[in-house]
């Protein structure tokens, strides 16, 4: 089966099950885009970085970002411009058709049902599972392709540090102008790449 | 219509992080500037579009496209909710290819410090879901165990989809078993 309807194939699934937000959804595109290898661990883990630093909504971001690059890394043959802008157009479409459809055709269904109590009955059965499937794409992302590619000791403590650091700016507020304000993802990306480039140019 | 396509266009090229920074934007702009649709319809739209799987910004587009302008109006909110991260992701996608990363020094130095960050910047979002999912200790084991299989890659078992569709079922099930029992006593 040609890549471009495999492709079509994993993010209509995608954009069926892709509940939870963004986050959730990484690990459904991992698993999706990773594990058949049309894509690396580390340009996955890449793509996550661009797409938080870029505006729209990560779901849209890497499927257009991975779209492009699938194609070439699967066959050769593919590589160029036209191919990659193929498959990005392809994948942003399918994972957002599916729920455009439901948007469109199940919000009286939707409102029904949410005055009888099912749908917060489902989602309340969802909202754990969303929690594990966010826990599943941080642990999944912590490989040595990530933090130890050269397989050197220092660097790896020093990924370790990296990535302690960043959960610390992220998650404890700093006093600024008297006003708790927590660190900006787009910033603690911008100081890692920075240390970087201190580090290993 | 042109309006509609440019105001979401506007939404999708400005707001970073999606999902939640993007509501609120889309809320004044559509009910506090525009005047297209009242607040109490928007909260509406929000609701349904929550319920839905899918990327949330574009949902709410969908919607609040479909309620102004039919069909049309929703293909117009959502290419225009699309587009701009489209479009700025595909220049990036073009110029650091797999290669230009691994082979440019300068390049592949960024991105082996940044890849340790954006593992820290999903445990965050873990840990801000589990808060708000008020997890019991009766249900604090069902993120762990979803967390550990997926994780594992052991085929089927591992599927995330195997695991929202569990969820759903459970959460539906616990909710219509005992009404269905009590229906039952009530007919007897």
């Amino acid at each position: 089966m040609s890549i471009y309807l495999k492709l079509i194939w994993a993010y209509l699934k995608i954009g069926i099950f892709g509940f939870g937000g963004g986050y959730a959804m990484l690990s459904l595109v991992e698993k999706a885009v990773v594990d058949p290898g049309w894509i690396s661990e580390q340009m996955f883990t890449d793509i996550v970085a661009i797409s938080q630093m870029t505006p729209g909504p990560i779901g849209i971001n890497s499927a257009t970002y991975i779209g492009y690059v699938a194609p070439a890394t699967v066959n050769p043959a593919l590589q160029g411009f036209g191919w990659g802008i193929l498959g990005s157009v392809l994948c942003t479409l399918a994972v957002t058709v599916p729920s455009f459809i439901l948007v469109l055709n199940a919000a009286h269904f939707i409102r029904r049902h949410s005055e009888s109590g099912a749908i917060k009955a489902i989602f309340s059965g969802l909202r754990p599972v969303v929690v594990g499937l966010i826990a599943s794409a941080a642990i999944m992302l912590m490989n040595a392709a990530n933090f130890n590619p050269n397989g050197i000791t220092w660097q790896l403590l020093a990924s370790i540090a990296i990535c302690a650091g960043a959960f610390c700016l992220a998650w404890f507020p700093v006093k600024w102008k008297n006003r708790k304000i927590k660190a900006h993802p787009i910033f603690i990306i911008i100081l890692a790449g920075i240390i970087g480039l201190c580090l290993y140019y | 219509m042109w309006t509609l396509f440019i105001t979401f266009f506007k939404i999708g090229a400005f707001t970073f992080g999606g999902g939640w920074a993007m509501i609120s934007i889309i809320e004044r702009e559509i009910v506090d500037r525009h005047h297209w649709i009242e607040r109490e319809d928007f909260l509406d739209l929000l609701a349904v579009s929550q319920s839905l799987p899918g990327i949330l910004a574009v949902n709410i587009a969908t919607a609040v496209g479909d309620k102004i302008g039919g069909t049309r109006g929703s293909i117009v909110a959502s290419l225009g909710t699309i587009l701009p991260s489209f479009l700025i992701i595909l220049v990036f996608a073009i110029f650091l290819t797999p290669d230009v990363i691994k082979n440019n020094r300068v390049i592949s130095a960024i991105f082996m410090g940044i890849r340790p960050a954006v593992v820290a910047l999903i445990i965050a979002p873990v840990l801000t879901s589990a808060k708000a999912a008020r997890l019991r200790l009766s249900t604090v084991w069902i993120p762990c165990v979803v967390a550990l299989m997926i994780s594992l890659d052991l085929g089927v078992v591992s599927s995330p989809i195997l695991y929202i569709v569990l969820g759903a079922i459970f959460g539906f099930a616990i909710w219509w078993w005992p009404r269905h029992m009590n229906g039952k006593r009530h007919r007897q």
